[in-house]
């Protein structure tokens, strides 16, 4: 493969987009409110439109003419490069809303500046992406601020969501070695410096929720570079059933 | 104005074919027919919602997810204009919940059977949304305003789901032996309860007359199973697969497709709470409400103290 590492680099995005994707699926039917199982399938479904986008160009990148449906449904967790916090289980609405939150309070600023990638196919990723990753934290930080300065039920379950999963906000903004080589070859972003706007986008949105910032700065990771949680055996399990029953047919 | 002239200027809109509006007088059992029937449509909608979003994180493609998770989240759009037409009727979404999760109110027993394999995403597609635009597509002439007005945005919607269920099974049937028996299978179970969903014979059917007569019921049940029959068993014929009924055959003289008696055993047995999803589908809805209590109690109590905030610096 020409460009091994932007292949990877791409996986990474795709991965992320479809696991998250896959997860808040799960809420379809469900919802604590109508409106808001609206919303959460609303976002599952930008973010399938996201993964597609991503498949598409890791594809053509990896040039053995393979489908985003191949990369999605035929390969292995090891292979799969998305971050563990969006392998995650739901739990509750507070937990959901919290892992959704990291998430988007990255991805608007990623896509934001990888508009400006060197590659004019990523660029025009991220121009489509920034609008709706926009939407999402702008539902999901409102949630965090509504939950936390809620209830006092609703705060205890915002205190603990936020315990469980600030170990894997981390992940995703310290670099890999794919994502420093990208960076450095212009098709990445820089995470550092988005680290810093992630940082303070964080501590005012949970300021604003009355809830406290953790003081341990540990992240669990790997899922990166295909080191997982047990979950994403689960999730690949149930996502791949059909094409690994039935190999190669048309849906 | 007393309640006969009243009564007398109501009957004459309807037979202008003038929509009755949420101001308008209306006689009660009008008011209570309508609350009925519009939520035990809106219920449908989001009980409906479950049996498909079974198969969402199974569906075979990423193209077949995304479809997935669109219609899906159209039906519940459709539970939302439904309940908010309802709402202009005097009557709370949350106390038609209630109503649903106690058995009290019902929805479409269609929903009471399982989705087991990725075709019956395909035939509840093709035909239960067929048959559910065969009832709808008159509704949307309704004598109700907001009723009417808010089926015209769900047949849209429906008919679009109709032809991508016809082409999940189109695809299937074009495909490998298994995946054709798959359809064959759907096809099989979900046949009948599709011939179901239009409710009871006409001799049978206790509301028909007077719902006609107010213009919220525009063809009788079994018109619309006729009219039903007649369109799909050429669609069929076109998959390539059999619809499970030997009495089936073209009736010259009538124009019309003969089909075989109905199980109203079964119906009405479903009806009952007996279906093979009763339990489970209400447990998922009752689950849903009642675990999100403290999602929408934080939600109220948080607008609570904005709204004090705003009004203490005003």
């Amino acid at each position: 493969m020409k460009n091994q590492n932007l292949f990877h680099y791409t996986l990474q995005h795709a991965d992320n987009c479809l696991i998250l994707g896959q997860r808040l699926g799960e809420w379809c039917g469900h919802g604590p409110i109508l409106e808001q199982d609206i919303a959460m399938t609303n976002i599952s479904l930008d973010l399938i439109g996201q993964a597609r986008m991503w498949y598409q160009y890791a594809a053509e990148i990896q040039g053995e003419g393979k489908t985003e449906d191949d990369l999605a449904y035929l390969r292995d967790a090891w292979d799969y490069r998305n971050v563990l916090l969006v392998e995650q289980p739901n739990g509750d609405f507070a937990k959901t809303i919290f892992r959704q939150f990291l998430f988007d309070s990255y991805s608007c600023y990623f896509y934001e500046a990888l508009m400006n990638s060197s590659d004019e196919h990523l660029a025009a990723i991220a121009a489509k992406s920034h609008k709706e990753a926009l939407y999402h934290i702008k539902w999901s930080a409102d949630w965090v601020v509504r939950l936390g300065d809620g209830t006092e039920e609703s705060h205890e379950r915002m205190t603990a969501a936020v315990a469980e999963l600030w170990p894997y906000s981390g992940e995703l903004t310290k670099a890999n070695k794919t994502e420093a080589e990208a960076s450095k070859d212009g098709i990445g972003i820089d995470l550092q410096a988005l680290k810093e706007r992630r940082d303070a986008k964080i501590r005012e949105v949970l300021t604003e929720a009355a809830l406290t910032i953790p003081e341990s700065t540990y992240a669990h990771e790997g899922g990166k570079d295909g080191r997982h949680t047990e979950h994403l055996g689960y999730i690949l399990a149930d996502l791949q059933f059909l094409q690994r029953a039935y190999p190669g047919l048309e849906w | 104005m007393d309640i006969k002239s009243l009564e007398d200027r109501f009957n004459e809109k309807i037979d202008k074919d003038i929509r009755i509006e949420p101001k308008d007088w209306m006689p009660e059992n009008y008011r209570k027919t309508l609350i009925r029937q519009i939520s035990q449509h809106a219920h449908s909608e989001i009980v409906g919602m479950l049996p498909e979003a079974n198969w969402i994180s199974r569906a075979p493609s990423l193209r077949r997810k995304a479809a997935a998770l669109a219609k899906v989240q159209d039906e519940a759009g459709h539970g939302l204009y439904l309940y908010s037409a309802c709402e202009t009727l005097g009557v709370e979404r949350d106390d038609l919940l209630k109503d649903l999760h106690s058995g009290k109110a019902k929805y479409s027993s269609i929903f009471n059977y399982p989705t087991l394999t990725w075709a019956d995403m395909g035939a509840i597609g093709w035909l239960v949304d067929g048959a559910a635009i065969m009832n709808q597509v008159p509704l949307c002439r309704a004598s109700y305003g907001p009723y009417a007005r808010a089926m015209v945005r769900v047949c849209k919607e429906e008919s679009f789901h109709q032809r991508q269920g016809f082409e999940i099974m189109l695809t299937l049937c074009k495909g490998s032996e298994e995946q054709k028996k798959m359809a064959q299978d759907a096809l099989n179970r979900w046949w009948w309860p599709s011939l179901m969903m239009f409710g009871p014979t006409d001799e049978a059917s206790t509301h028909t007359e007077q719902s006609m007569r107010w213009g919220i019921k525009r063809f009788t049940n079994d018109e619309l199973r006729q009219k039903f029959v007649d369109a799909t068993k050429p669609q069929a014929d076109l998959l390539g697969i059999s619809i499970p009924d030997e009495d089936l055959k073209w009736n010259e003289e009538r124009g019309h497709y003969d089909f075989g008696e109905i199980n109203w055993e079964e119906f009405f047995n479903v009806i009952k709470g007996n279906g093979p999803c009763n339990k489970q589908r209400i447990d998922a809805r009752k689950n849903a409400y009642d675990n999100g209590a403290w999602v929408r109690d934080a939600a109220a109590a948080y607008a609570e103290k904005k709204s004090k905030v705003k009004q203490e610096a005003a």
